[in-house]
């Protein structure tokens, strides 16, 4: 109940965004190095990307049945973005009607491109993300889905250069993203050792050029024709 | 030097306001802001026109009633506040743009004068400390590790301009409520109402107006008195033990 009222709160809304930012954030490096996987090539010998899809599904499968797991995380991530999103757009109303009369010239001092491409750079990600899961994980805009060769699925997935651009962009977007917003998480926590050049800072800008960087490895290695 | 000015006319609150243009001639580089501005007016007087209105009350940057948009930053290039800023800072020739502070919260009275009530609302809030404590103590009668006294007094600086929420992109006065919030939370006179406090301050802040904290850095980046953000993450964390103790 003390949570649910909170909630009303600015800053209450901000925490829900940080707590379930938080939780795409270690998704996301989680995935990334996932990813890596697949320049271990093709097939589902040890350390292929498909022995580790495979893996995914399996893992704890005595427990929670085939695929437990993975449903789990999925409940959770959805359940985590549905709120990070609906703050996003309860905060963004409220910060946009703060200033009915826009200044005639405005400066700014401190402020960048990742701080104020969170929005539109959210909105961006939350229509990759769509696309995504339709793309390698349903598989229904995919040109030639086949369950569970996940090598397969990216080389003739992202060799197509409109969706392999799709992919390099989005990137970039998230990028930005976490660029600002991971260390912004610290900030919104309270962790007040911040200045502009504290060590926190920089690490979630590090993290966010290695995650950007990282996922983008796949795409670029099939465009440029390095992996097929 | 000479030089023209464009400056944001308003009647009054309902008025439409609209832009004017001004020269600003003969004008010495050794002179403020506000008595550039003061000039400006004379002339507007002597030809029988109504003066430019904008606040100002000590003139040596303590008491936080001055404060304007210049070019679009708050209290202009300089991080001090308005009536600190000097015309060596513009060049000969160059047109200064003039506006009010424009957040909803701080509705314009006339011309460039706001109404900052909105601030002493959140201070009555809860931006101060209920309990009796009589006459001045001894010094070092309560005693405060100088950690604690350096960031209390690093907060209690603040002198309540606005330029923080004119400044920022989400017209947030965040880092005026966490000042306050955050100097009374490093104080042992502040502890027995810390949490309730922030609660009440926080909500009075939303019912204002103002937007959310985004950790753009505008406001750190215009303030005269050179708040650090760390107050806001002071404030995040009270508020985040307050709905953890069940305080919300
Ligand atoms: C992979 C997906 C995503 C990840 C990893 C992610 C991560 C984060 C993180 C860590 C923060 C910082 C929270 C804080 O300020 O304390 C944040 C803020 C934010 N996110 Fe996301 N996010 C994702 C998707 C989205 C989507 C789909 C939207 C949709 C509109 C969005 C909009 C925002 C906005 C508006 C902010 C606040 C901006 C600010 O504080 O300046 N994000 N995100
Ligand atoms: S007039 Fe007092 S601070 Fe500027």
């Amino acid at each position: 109940m003390a949570i649910l009222s909170a909630y009303r709160t600015t800053v209450g809304k901000k925490i829900v965004m940080a707590v379930t930012g938080l939780i795409w954030v270690g998704y996301v490096v989680l995935h990334m190095f996932g990813n890596l996987k697949f320049f271990n090539g093709a097939g589902d010998g040890l350390g292929t990307i498909n022995a580790w899809a495979h893996f995914l599904r399996v893992f704890g499968q005595e427990v929670v049945g085939y695929a437990g797991v993975l449903w789990l995380a999925r409940v959770v991530l959805l359940v985590a973005l549905v709120l990070h999103v609906a703050t996003a757009i309860q905060l963004k109303r409220l910060n946009g009607a703060s200033r009915p009369v826009a200044y005639q010239r405005r400066g700014y001092l401190q402020t960048d491109l990742p701080a104020r491409s969170m929005w539109w750079g959210g909105v961006f990600i939350l229509m990759f993300v769509v696309y995504h899961v339709l793309h390698m994980t349903a598989g229904t805009v995919h040109p030639a889905f086949v369950e569970g060769d996940v090598f397969h699925n990216l080389t003739v997935g992202l060799g197509e250069p409109l969706a392999g651009a799709f992919y390099l962009t989005a990137m970039v977007a998230l990028g930005l993203h976490l660029y600002h917003g991971t260390w912004s998480v610290f900030q919104t926590l309270g962790v007040d050792v911040f200045d502009r050049s504290s060590a926190i800072r920089r690490a979630g800008q590090a993290l966010a050029l290695v995650i950007a960087g990282g996922f983008m490895l796949v795409p670029l290695s099939i465009l440029l024709g390095f992996m097929r | 030097m000479n030089l023209t000015l464009k400056v944001w006319r308003q009647e009054g609150p309902q008025a439409p306001g609209r832009f004017e243009t001004y020269a600003a001639r003969d004008i010495e580089a050794d002179m403020s802001f506000l008595e550039m501005l003061d000039i400006v007016n004379e002339g507007i007087i002597l030809a029988g026109g109504d003066p430019i209105a904008f606040d100002h009350d000590c003139r040596e940057g303590i008491c936080g009633m001055c404060g304007l948009v210049i070019d679009g930053l708050a209290h202009g290039p300089r991080q001090c506040t308005t009536c600190q800023l000097y015309m060596r800072n513009f060049r000969d020739g160059d047109t200064i743009t003039v506006e009010p502070w424009r957040v909803r919260a701080f509705p314009v009275v006339k011309d460039l004068v706001v109404d900052r009530g909105a601030l002493d609302r959140i201070i009555a809030a809860g931006g101060y400390v209920s309990a009796g404590t009589g006459s001045a103590p001894d010094a070092n009668g309560t005693l405060i590790p100088k950690p604690d006294a350096d960031a209390a007094f690093d907060a209690a600086v603040c002198i309540g301009c606005g330029a923080c929420a004119a400044a920022c992109p989400n017209g947030s006065a965040m880092l005026f409520t966490a000042a306050k919030v955050s100097h009374l939370s490093h104080l042992p006179q502040g502890q027995p109402e810390r949490y309730a406090r922030v609660v009440r301050m926080v909500e009075r802040m939303d019912e204002e107006g103002f937007g959310g904290c985004t950790n753009h850095g505008e406001c750190a980046g215009v303030c005269p008195a050179k708040i650090d953000m760390g107050v806001i993450a002071r404030l995040n964390r009270d508020l985040l033990v307050a709905t953890l103790k069940g305080g919300g």
